[in-house]
């Protein structure tokens, strides 16, 4: 484990990633606070857009359910990473947001499959 | 760098710094009283002991409510245990059920299941994970890693009021028309969703008590990453925070499938939604008039999704409890330290995909059962690597028979054939035999009453000195030991015969209808009541003992000659605090950790033991051999 | 914030509340909202697994768009995502100093949710008129359970946002780093919120 004595020098960006800067480093210039404002306006337009497509493939060209699914799911996707990794700044966050989270991902994995299973492998099987 | 100073007051002799803290504390509270300085410092009465946000405060409160509740489930099960050694016979206590639930005095088996859902369902969840991780966690993280308080005291404060409500809760259900819950604390649908309106409140119970351990599994986890000292690496946590550590992990993250599962199941029961109910349900000659379409096993899947890693939630901190007494009572470092921080997270991972075992007679297929058969096998190594390590950590010691140790000596081998017994659980070939019989009962006590509750019992005898300032009388701790111990034994060792000849559990005449199972009950049933009400008669000296000592500190009688540190031990709660800590904000100054938290009898140093928080070990002994009187005053009682 | 405990002070400094802890770089509360939302993750995951389970098992599953209003729901679903917008611009600006946009951004997000909540209303009007009830069959019943869970989320967040720009901004006055890392874990909260819906509109009103 780190030296919890050795302090991270303030103001320096130990992430930088897309223009959105460590949420945690409190000493941020005016300049970087707008920049990265204009990110957001600009992940807002592809939210915007890709709900569009979204509700324009699976309502408007009413697809077949499990391609509706699929690229539902994969739009989704898309659309959490964005709001998860600007608005939430987790493409900037520190190690121990990451692991929390990398944790929950595969309990979560475990929670969305394993009961199904059973469906798939009924008694008998 | 220099050795600390002693100097001898009155006749005492005490490290110098410490005198002058002593002092410096003494003058703050006189001052104090006559309303000097801190004009705002006075918290009115409802603050200072009802909406405490001290987290020793919030322990204290934790571990009351919780021995309460501890007390009513064994006495439920006093209530069962009478009616399975002798079916069908009046009883005058059981009349205090009300003639609806045991008219004469002769228990119903409607009511002998009412008792059962909520013996279960009060001890896990209103007895021992509060006074595990309530009363223990948040009274000792803080201070074992040199903290303050918890990172959030509010929280912790309003996770204690989510607590007491939610068991209030479950007890107003008792009052319910109908009874209260009586569909196993297992709640399964879809008895449990036509059952009366007991069942609803068990539910919105649930619900608070989840919110509970929630909020406190978010405190506890930002406070040992968060709050812990200077020099406080990981690898130099006392083993109980790392128990916590992982426990509270498995809270965070285990329970909320409960509570989705928790509203389904409400809403199936007021809202008339067919969740968990499959179509063409017939009750009574009735055919129901619900949707259908449902899944009973939807629940069974959600609900040990929680419930398995919930078991871990209740030994875990019961190790971590023996591993700090047995550490300080063989006077050596745990052997595996290292190990068993391992096998623990490694544990608390495997918790989340081993719980289907509690599913295997579901109809499912032998793909998804070898899965679940393989992981529960994997999931017993941590356990036993922990056991043995703690085992091991015997060898050389020279061990101090303390009250406390006891229970942590005797949690071995209880531990050890809990386990042990749950091996054959875990794979479905045997346990096609051996499912809800009385071997799964006798199993999962081993693990938690001569494991975790004597692990509880254990760690009152141990910090109770650190809370009050007083110690147990030893006499009577012993004597609450062995006679819990014989008596423990005799009630659940004989539930492995029982369950391996077939008797089922939760029947209310302990198996007696049924030919194959008629000759083992009648010959065993008996036998182990009486030992249940051994049970019984052995906890009251500690009951006793327990609130003379709690009512004695309260007054203000302190031992005079205890001292802050009777057991001698390396860890900062004991070592760096007074006893009690201070009211407000547990040390004078945070203290840094220069070392491991077993550095006991470390070679080449004079000092028999270096708390974490020196960074140099102490003066050697003084003529007459022992650092402080205390010590002569623990080893005489031994 | 020093990680000196001070004796006699009638509300006890922890340390990190504010400035982050510099090995872990980050301060409580941060990691606390990010434990809470890994919580909620596991809390509808689990409603997720049980709509997976009913629907993979039942017979006849109804198309989403066949029975509920995608054109409302899309243009809750446009709300939604401006007021995560709105949250974030908000946060911007009292890191920038602005307490006066800051509760501007505050009140578009509150308005935001309030519009999605009515809407939300509207949909539940049109179902119960329709005699499409929770326990008319599974398909109604997950979605009013999941998105009756979510408005409670939503209506959690409203009152939250209530009292940061009410009594809660008092703290801005003493304290005004503390107050934006407040609205900063708010807004993560809010996000969440927001990503919950991504995933429910389609599951529930595409499939």
């Amino acid at each position: 484990m780190t030296d919890p004595a050795a302090a991270v020098e303030p103001g320096v960006d130990v992430h930088e990633h897309a223009g959105v800067g460590d949420p945690n480093a409190h000493h941020h210039s005016p300049e970087q606070i707008r920049s990265e404002m204009r990110v957001y306006i600009t992940v807002f337009i592809g939210l915007a857009v890709l709900t569009a497509v979204t509700v324009g493939a699976c309502y408007g060209l009413k697809l077949p359910v499990h391609t509706a699914i699929i690229v539902a799911l994969i739009i989704a996707s898309i659309k959490g990473f964005l709001v998860a990794g600007f608005f939430m700044h987790l493409l900037s966050e520190k190690k121990v947001i990451y692991g929390v989270l990398i944790l929950t991902v595969v309990f979560f994995i475990f929670l969305m499959t394993l009961p199904v299973s059973h469906h798939a492998n009924p008694f008998g099987s | 760098m220099a050795l600390r100073r002693q100097i001898r007051v009155g006749s005492q002799w005490m490290y110098a710094d410490e005198a002058h803290k002593a002092l410096r504390e003494a003058l703050r509270v006189m001052k104090d009283e006559e309303g000097g300085a801190h004009g705002g410092h006075h918290l009115p009465w409802i603050r200072r002991y009802v909406f405490s946000t001290d987290h020793k405060w919030i322990g204290i409160q934790y571990g009351f409510t919780a021995l309460l509740f501890l007390m009513l489930g064994f006495c439920l099960m006093i209530l069962m245990r009478l009616q399975l050694g002798w079916p069908g016979h009046a009883f005058s206590v059981m009349k205090l059920l009300g003639e609806s639930r045991a008219p004469g005095g002769v228990l119903l088996p409607e009511a002998y299941n009412q008792l059962g859902a909520m013996h279960g369902t009060i001890m896990i969840f209103l007895g021992i994970v509060p006074l595990a991780v309530g009363a223990f966690g948040n009274y000792l993280v803080p201070l074992q890693i040199g903290a303050p308080d918890m990172a959030f005291p509010k929280l912790n404060m309003i996770s204690y009021w989510c607590y007491a409500p939610g068991g209030l809760i479950m007890l107003a259900s008792f009052l319910a028309p109908g009874g209260t819950a009586q569909s196993g604390w297992t709640s399964y649908p879809p008895l449990s969703v036509i059952a009366s309106q007991g069942q609803t409140w068990w539910l919105v119970g649930m619900v608070f008590l989840i919110t509970s351990s929630l909020l406190g599994s978010v405190n506890f986890i930002v406070t040992i990453i968060q709050l812990r000292a200077k020099g406080l690496s990981y690898m130099r946590f006392p083993f109980f925070v790392h128990a916590q550590f992982v426990t509270s992990f498995l809270l965070l993250l285990a329970f909320p499938p409960l509570e989705a599962a928790a509203v389904l199941q409400l809403m199936d029961r007021v809202a008339g939604t067919s969740f968990f109910l499959p179509s063409g349900l017939v009750v009574s000659g009735q055919a129901l008039t619900n949707a259908g379409g449902g899944n009973p096993l939807l629940w069974q899947h959600l609900f040990w999704f929680l419930a398995h890693p919930e078991v871990y939630v209740l030994i875990l901190p019961a190790m971590g409890i023996v591993a700090e007494i047995i550490a300080n009572g063989t006077r050596k470092p745990l052997w595996g330290y290292k190990s068993m921080v391992f096998a623990t997270v490694f544990l608390g991972f495997m918790s989340f995909v081993v719980w289907a075992h509690h599913m295997f007679l579901t109809g499912m297929g032998t793909t998804i059962s070898a899965f679940f058969q393989t992981t529960t096998m994997i999931i017993s190594i941590p356990s036993v690597i922990i056991l043995s390590s703690l085992f091991i950590s015997l060898w050389g010691g020279s061990i101090r028979f303390t009250t406390p140790m006891l229970f942590a000596l005797a949690f071995l081998p209880m531990f050890g054939i809990g386990g042990l017994t749950g091996l054959p659980l875990g794979l479905a070939a045997a346990d096609i035999h051996l499912h809800d019989t009385y071997y799964v009962i006798g199993h999962f006590h081993y693990v938690v009453a001569p494991g975790t509750i004597f692990a509880m019992f254990g760690g009152i005898y141990y910090w109770f000195p650190k809370a009050t300032g007083r110690k147990l009388n030893d006499f009577w701790g012993r004597v609450h030991f062995w006679v819990s111990f014989v008596c423990i034994n005799g009630i659940f060792f004989p539930m492995f015969a029982q369950g391996l000849a077939g008797v089922s559990r939760r029947l209310y005449d302990g198996g007696m209808q049924y030919a194959h199972a008629k000759q083992i009950a009648a010959q065993t049933n008996p036998f182990m009541s009486v030992c249940a009400i051994g049970l019984l008669a052995a906890q009251v000296p500690f009951v006793i003992n327990f609130f003379y000592n709690a009512i004695a500190a309260a007054l203000g009688h302190r031992d005079e000659g205890l001292g802050s540190n009777p057991w001698e031990s390396t860890t900062m709660e004991w070592a760096a605090t007074t006893s009690p800590p201070l009211a407000h904000g547990n040390f004078e100054v945070l203290p840094v950790v220069y070392r491991g938290p077993y550095e006991y009898n470390v070679p080449g140093e004079a000092a028999e033991f270096i708390p974490q928080h020196m960074p140099a070990a102490p003066a050697p002994a003084p003529r007459g051999g022992s650092l402080l009187p205390s010590t002569a005053v623990a080893m005489r009682e031994n | 914030m020093d990680a000196h405990a001070s004796v006699g002070h009638a509300e006890l400094e922890i340390p990190y509340n504010v400035h982050p802890r510099p090995d872990t770089g980050v301060y409580n509360a941060k990691l606390g909202i990010w434990l809470f939302l890994a919580s909620e993750v596991m809390l509808f995951g689990a409603l997720f697994s049980s709509l997976i389970l009913l629907r993979t098992g039942a017979d006849t599953w109804p198309r989403g768009y066949e029975m509920l209003n995608v054109p409302l729901a899309t243009f809750n679903t446009f709300i939604l995502i401006v007021s995560s917008v709105t949250v974030v611009m908000a946060w911007s600006q009292l890191r920038l100093g602005n307490l006066k946009w800051g509760r501007i951004y505050i009140s578009a997000t509150i308005l935001c949710a309030l519009i999605f909540l009515v809407n939300k209303a509207f949909e539940y009007g049109h179902e119960f008129r329709e005699h499409n009830f929770p326990k008319t069959n599974n398909f109604f019943a997950i979605y009013f359970t999941m998105t009756g869970l979510h408005g409670l989320h939503i209506i959690g967040g409203v009152i939250v946002f209530l009292y940061f720009l009410g009594p809660g901004a008092k703290m801005w006055a003493h304290d005004p780093e503390r107050y934006t890392n407040r609205i900063e874990v708010v807004g993560l909260y809010w996000h969440f919120v927001d990503l919950v819906w991504i995933f429910l509109f389609p599951v529930l009103y595409l499939m």
